[in-house]
């Protein structure tokens, strides 16, 4: 047994910790809030020279990595450096392409010429078996019909991966060029709708469903990750705020009631690192969606009480745009929201 | 034991919606509906029509132009403005400085200042907090120094609410650090125009604009804007938080959301269902209804025990921490509700087309993080657990 990341990963580890440090601080981060696409293309184009993209598919299909390990090590340093970088979107869609087999684009996405999302749920279709957008075939291309919703990091993408509708199964195709409606995330980060009337598009697969249910269940473990990320700045953000606030002539860290509450926070993240690692172990295997159904319900229940505590100790200052902790405690609520909340989770893992 | 109202509070009631209903115009109640924030001239004129009726200053006696209500008459007054979504009265002035006026001010004070209040020439707001006394408020250090017929005002507030929209401000400053702490505390009313006096925005994290710090440097004030003694402002202080928190449950505002939620969850399609078909969801919608219901009669109980004087700061305080906590989990589940459809934002500048969910839903995650400041201000529930075990376990 041993729970150390391999050399390689720890190097990887600190690549991408050093990275977000030194050139992506909190200035950078409110700086691409507000306007489209919602994320730095320079600073996508670097991390991207960092070889993050590549990590994120196995080396027989033209990565260098694509393990669980490979996805939570990167992930675990997204959400510590709260990067609003579309990379969940880039993990998602380089996977689901590559298990298509579509090498040509794949190593499109791993050199970083092309940033590419993908395209799944609708308004009212939150699963696969939902849903309704339709393809069609027309001479020797094909068209798309209907609406994709909360698209991640479609913003700015030079195409997107689309699951629609074929007589029989889903298949997954490429629409280039496509019409979106855009908008910023309470969280942080671009998403948009995807508008599909006649769209023209490719087709990478006219048998998609477990390659986009495997290609959603990285994406699963991946904000697991980040949310581990994200709870360990927080916990520490808190330990440091109750030592060095004073009131009543000490520091409130002196309140016994107080420090339980921080130690209780502390308790719920190790139990999350451990849930994800387990998660990670079973990516590929026939367990994959049982456990990672299982780590992103801990990670919502879990996620909701840190976010809430750690706002709630710091009191007034924690509900400032101005304090990095309120945007850290948004992100890791919103993570609960993104690919099935801890309900639809506990439904995944009840059925199992 | 009888938990009905009695017909003269039952038809207090039919009166309270009749005038509601006439009064509250389309464009009021779809902002309250959708949580959406009121401009400066809303509240006005909802003050407005309110004092025309002789409603707006709900907890002055007649003579100061009060209604004359009791404990009973203003639970369901709160309770069906809510329902109704009609703005909240602005407390500040009305349901603060006026009752601190009407126990402690001179009559000079009272006949300036309470007319100025009700007519709306005057937007009163708080200057308690400061950056390093939130919880431990009597360790402020805003000092006012006696020069002459003036204080000379120099220090910091924080946490102002609605202070952009205030030409007035009651501060609680330092007028001597001989003593306790508790003991050099005087209650003075400044000008916000002064000179020195200059007010900076704080940005929540949902982006929005509520509260500001308001910095003083020299701002001199007569010593007839004192309140009360000299030195003796922590009575004021203590007064006006344990004894004018009005509808600190906020059993009206619950019950509304979660009427709402479960509107919600019945247009919501998850899993190819409405939400509400969701067992793990309705379960959740179920327990928050339970302890609503519990929280209702607890405030009735104590309500009625304040009718016969008997209340007291822990009932309070108990009622201020269920309160909020049940009126969060509600506006949890209602951001939860939402599934992905929650993070667009901010909602007043998504283009057309861009969400697909009920339009007094939008707003969900924004008003979720909004509300987190119910368990931290007006006295954190930590501090409100103090004040219970304080009761509990003596000392």
């Amino acid at each position: 047994m041993d729970f150390n990341l391999t050399e390689d990963r720890q190097m990887l580890s600190n690549t991408v910790r050093r990275y977000l440090a030194d050139q992506y601080d909190f200035d950078t981060r409110y700086g691409v809030l507000d306007a489209a696409p919602f994320h730095s293309p320079a600073k996508w184009a670097e991390l991207s020279e960092l070889g993050l993209i590549g990590a994120f598919v196995p080396e027989q299909q033209g990565g260098f990595g694509g393990t669980g390990f490979d996805i939570t090590t990167i992930f675990e340093e997204l959400g510590r450096g709260l990067c609003p970088e579309p990379m969940l979107a880039a993990l998602m869609s380089a996977r689901a392409a590559a298990d298509c087999g579509a090498a040509a684009l794949v190593e499109e996405l791993v050199t970083g010429g092309k940033r590419i999302a993908l395209a799944v749920f609708e308004p009212d279709a939150d699963s696969l078996a939902l849903i309704r957008t339709s393809a069609d075939k027309s001479g020797d291309h094909w068209v798309l019909n209907g609406r994709k919703s909360v698209v991640y990091g479609l913003p700015g993408a030079d195409g997107v991966l689309v699951a629609a509708r074929l007589d029989e199964g889903l298949g997954l195709f490429l629409v280039e060029n496509p019409e979106t409606v855009d908008y910023a995330m309470i969280d942080g980060g671009g998403a948009g709708e995807l508008i599909l009337d006649s769209a023209t598009a490719i087709c990478l697969s006219e048998n998609a469903g477990d390659i986009i249910e495997s290609a959603l269940n990285a994406g699963r473990l991946a904000l697991c990750a980040e949310a581990v990320g994200v709870m360990e700045v927080l916990v520490n953000m808190t330990v440091d705020y109750l030592k060095q606030r004073t009131q009543f002539g000490r520091p409130i860290a002196s309140f016994q009631a107080l420090q339980h509450r921080t130690v209780d926070m502390a308790i719920e993240m190790e139990q999350c690192r451990s849930i994800t690692i387990l998660a990670a172990s079973k990516l590929g295997s026939d367990a994959e969606a049982k456990y990672i159904a299982m780590a992103k319900n801990l990670i919502g229940r879990a996620g909701t009480m840190i976010a809430e505590e750690c706002i709630q100790l710091h009191g007034g200052i924690g509900m400032t745009w101005e304090y990095p902790g309120s945007h850290y405690a948004k992100r890791l609520m919103m993570i609960d929201h993104q690919l099935g909340d801890h309900y639809a989770q506990l439904h995944r893992v009840m059925a199992s | 034991m009888d938990l009905s109202f009695t017909p003269e509070e039952e038809a207090f009631r039919a009166e309270v919606r009749a005038f509601l209903s006439e009064n509250l115009s389309p464009e009021l109640v779809r902002k309250g509906r959708n949580s959406e924030s009121l401009t400066k001239e809303e509240m006005e004129g909802w003050h407005a029509r309110l004092n025309a009726r002789g409603w707006l200053a709900v907890t002055w006696p007649t003579e100061y132009g009060g209604p004359g209500w009791g404990a009973v008459e203003r639970h369901i007054f709160d309770e069906e403005c809510a329902l109704a979504n009609a703005p909240r009265i602005v407390p500040f002035g009305l349901n603060m400085l006026g009752p601190v006026l009407i126990k402690f001010g001179t009559n000079k004070q009272r006949a300036e200042i309470l007319p100025r209040i009700l007519d709306g020439s005057d937007w009163w707001c708080q200057g308690y907090s400061e950056p390093g006394a939130g919880s431990d408020l009597a360790s402020l250090k805003t000092r006012a120094v006696r020069d002459g017929g003036d204080y000379v005002i120099n220090g910091q507030k924080t946490w102002t609410t609605l202070g952009q929209h205030a030409n007035k401000i009651f501060c609680l400053v330092r007028t001597s650090t001989e003593g306790k702490p508790q003991e050099g505390i005087s209650f003075v009313l400044v000008d916000m125009d002064a000179p020195g006096v200059e007010l900076r925005p704080i940005k929540l994290l949902e982006g929005g604009h509520e509260v500001n710090e308001v910095f003083f440097t020299d701002v001199r004030v007569p010593v007839e804007n004192l309140v009360g003694e000299e030195n003796k402002g922590w009575t004021i202080a203590k007064y006006l938080l344990t004894h004018e928190r009005t509808n600190i449950a906020g059993v009206g505002f619950s019950t509304r959301d979660l009427e709402k939620l479960k509107d919600l969850s019945q247009m919501l399609v998850r899993a190819g269902r409405p939400l509400a078909q969701d067992p793990l969801f309705a379960a959740e919608m179920a327990e928050v209804e339970i302890d609503l219901e519990a929280l209702r009669v607890t405030n009735l109980r104590m309500l009625s025990a304040a009718k016969e004087g008997a209340a007291s700061g822990t009932q309070s305080s108990m009622l201020k921490i269920k309160g909020t906590v049940i009126r969060q989990r509600v506006l949890s589940l209602t951001r939860t509700a939402l599934g992905a459809a929650a993070a667009p934002f901010p909602v007043e500048d998504l283009p057309e087309n861009a969400v697909t969910v009920p339009e007094d839903a939008r707003r969900a995650a924004a008003s979720y993080f909004n509300n987190r400041k119910l368990s931290i201000f007006g006295g954190s529930n930590e501090i409100q657990r103090n004040i219970i075990a304080k009761d509990l376990f003596g000392g």
